[in-house]
């Protein structure tokens, strides 16, 4: 099944029994309301669950998440330079409970689309009328010869927030005096385009108090990145990048900046053109969607395609796959597009279980870094859906990044609206 | 004067009900519901902001807030990116959002601030501000002031008396005057104070 349309809708809609019911019958309502069950509890799947309750609450909505708390990747770089702590950006599921969503501590093995079961490694199944998926991403471990799951116990990628984010921070606190950090940077698509750059400053902050010597080194496979010209001109600002002394320097493609190897035991990595040696390695593999996408045969190459209007799947209908999963093009893999897209698939969900069209989708993307203390810049977009095309574009003449001439006051309150992005963020998907 | 408030008010809590009957077919798509949801990453679930600087804009006036996003659309008031996320909107969608925010109820948050700042704040506050901001700033009119977060409320000052941003009518000579007779602390007793209310 590959395009969806029309005719699939008033199919679904009225195939679901509950959906009928709602119509027919309002009064049975309250007993069992129709059932929707959430792979993930991340960005994606907390807000999905958390709106779905909120516009509809005869909705019975299941979230099925392996772990008892949720560590954000967001801000999680802060914890690299002492800025903050992991607890600071760890978060219970008591909130949603609240909102009377169930929380199932279990992992999903596979999404049965025919018998419409959400089935978990403990060997439960949970029936839905409609599932949301929004699991992240997973790594292709086959792109850097040497560098497995179990290297990145002691080599931290730290791309997902937690033990491996202490890990590193740990590393770069003990390294020596003018010690070497190197980051590998992935190749597009892949989660929070400005994130290895901001993790380069966040690293510099720390280093610039306690190790003014040492140096960090980006081996980036592409030619550019997101935000390129703020992240250049605050590096300069704050960590001499591009003079002689620069604690932050970047190799693109063009100077051989794609790494194919690593040695674990010499701490050395073989790019394209030379080899690099440093006391601290982070490396952020290339990236697909989460195994249970694959599993659940909801991919289309390494991402999931869906039907932008709703973010139902075009592979199979009645599910949902929201955030970095899914093939959201152009917005970016980012917590706040995750969160904007929920709550379209949720509006979608909510209209069609009240035999109602979905209406016009909206979206917003922002999303700042963190330079220094009172360094911060941000990216903004308002997008609307082109139905011709699927595509999400931005609406001309709205959002940009922050202006390269904006006053040092500008860049120390886009700080504090981070720090209000972050908390607002975490309230309005699990709080 | 009085009465004319109240009755604009009763007509404009009618608008609101009937907006809320309407069924979502029937708005012009995106609906307001929606384009509001996309707010609440920074302002908070239907717009009550849990800080520590992003302002609340739940229970603000609607023409307040279209002003403020016609004036972040037009580049004619001081932003970080408000006037990027404006430009994104038409005018029709801004005074949709604006009823969709002005219908919620703001919830606050207690704030850490200087009691006796606060008090002198409170008395400045009667004599320069209430004739404006009336009910200690809770008022809606004029934009709710009582218990923003204050590190906003710091930059909107700043940006008023650094003249960065343009003065309602009638502000700058309260501000002017309060700002000569009791110098800079005047602004912060202000905050402290409006950051004081709950
Ligand atoms: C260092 C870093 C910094 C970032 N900074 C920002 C930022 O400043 N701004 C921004 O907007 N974004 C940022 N991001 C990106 C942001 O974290 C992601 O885009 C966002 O988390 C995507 O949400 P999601 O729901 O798709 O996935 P996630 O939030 O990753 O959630 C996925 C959840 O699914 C669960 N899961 C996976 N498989 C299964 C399964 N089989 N069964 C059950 N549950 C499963 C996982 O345990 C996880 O809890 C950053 C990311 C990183 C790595």
């Amino acid at each position: 099944m590959s395009d969806f349309n029309r005719r699939d809708f008033i199919r679904i809609a009225s195939g679901a029994t509950l959906a009928t019911g709602v119509l027919g019958f309002p009064g049975l309502l309250l007993a069992a309301g129709p059932k929707v069950v959430i792979v993930g509890g991340g960005v994606g799947g907390c807000t999905a669950a958390k709106y779905l309750r909120k516009l509809d609450p005869r909705i019975d909505v299941t979230l099925v998440e392996p772990k008892a708390a949720y560590t954000s990747c967001f801000m999680s770089n802060e914890v690299l330079s002492g800025d903050r702590t992991i607890e600071s950006i760890t978060f219970d599921y008591e909130g949603l409970k609240r909102h009377g969503v169930k929380i199932i501590s279990d992992r999903v093995s596979v999404i049965d689309p025919e018998k419409k079961q959400v089935v978990t490694d403990g060997g439960e199944r949970f029936p839905y009328d409609a599932c949301v998926v929004s699991p992240g991403v997973d790594f292709k471990w086959d792109a850097i010869e040497g560098y497995d799951a179990e290297v990145a116990e002691t080599i931290p990628h730290a791309w997902f927030a937690g033990k491996q984010t202490v890990t590193l921070r740990k590393q770069i606190e003990s390294m020596p005096e003018g010690g070497k950090v190197i980051i590998v940077a992935p190749p597009n698509p892949f989660k929070c385009p400005p994130g290895p750059y901001e993790r380069a400053a966040q690293i510099a902050m720390y280093c610039k108090h306690h190790k003014p010597k040492a140096k960090i080194l980006i081996l980036d496979p592409k030619d550019a990145f997101s935000k390129q010209g703020l992240f250049r001109q605050g590096w300069s600002k704050l960590y001499g990048f591009g003079t002689e002394n620069s604690m932050i320097e970047w190799v693109g493609a063009a100077g051989g900046g794609k790494v194919e190897a690593i040695d674990p035991s010499t701490m050395t990595l073989q790019a394209e053109i030379e080899e690099f040696q440093a006391d601290v390695i982070n490396i952020i593999p290339p990236q697909k969607a989460g195994k249970v996408a694959f599993a659940s045969d909801l991919v289309d190459g390494d991402w999931c395609p869906v039907d932008k209007m709703t973010f139902e799947s075009k592979r199979h209908p009645g599910i949902h796959v929201l955030g970095d999963a899914s093939n959201a093009a152009k917005m970016p893999k980012s917590a706040y597009a995750a969160n904007s897209q929920a709550k379209v698939a949720a509006a979608a969900i909510v209209a069609r279980f009240n035999g109602l069209e979905p209406g016009d989708p909206t979206f917003v993307n922002t999303c700042y870094s963190i330079l220094g203390e009172e360094h911060g810049i941000s990216v903004a977009a308002v997008y609307r859906l082109d139905k011709e095309t699927n595509v999400i574009e931005s609406i001309k003449g709205s959002g940009g990044l922050s202006p390269m001439d904006a006053s040092d006051e500008q860049r120390k309150r886009e700080v504090t609206y981070a720090h209000s992005w972050f908390k607002n963020l975490i309230h309005d998907m699990m709080g | 004067m009085q009465r004319d408030n109240i009755m604009n008010k009763t007509v404009r809590n009618l608008l609101v009900a009937a907006l809320t009957l309407l069924p979502a077919t029937v708005l012009a798509d995106p609906t307001a519901q929606a384009l509001a949801f996309t707010c609440a990453g920074c302002h908070g679930t239907d717009g009550s902001s849990v800080g520590p600087s992003s302002p609340s804009i739940a229970g603000m006036d609607p023409e307040v807030f279209v002003d403020a996003m016609q004036a972040y659309k037009a580049d004619q008031r001081n932003a970080t990116i408000m006037d990027r996320i404006a430009k994104g909107y038409t005018d029709e969608q801004i005074k949709g959002m604006s009823w969709f925010f002005a219908k919620q109820p703001l919830l606050l948050k207690p704030q850490k601030h200087d009691p006796d700042l606060a008090k002198l704040g409170a008395d400045l506050h009667k004599e320069y501000c209430e004739k404006c901001h009336s009910d200690g700033g809770r008022e809606s009119d004029s934009g709710i002031l009582a218990g923003q977060w204050m590190p906003y409320l710091e930059y909107s000052m700043t940006d008023f008396v650094e003249g960065r941003r343009a003065y309602p009518r009638k502000m700058k000579r309260k501000v002017d005057a309060v700002l000569k007779e009791h110098g800079k602390k005047a602004q912060s007793a202000l905050i402290h104070f409006y950051g004081s209310q709950q």
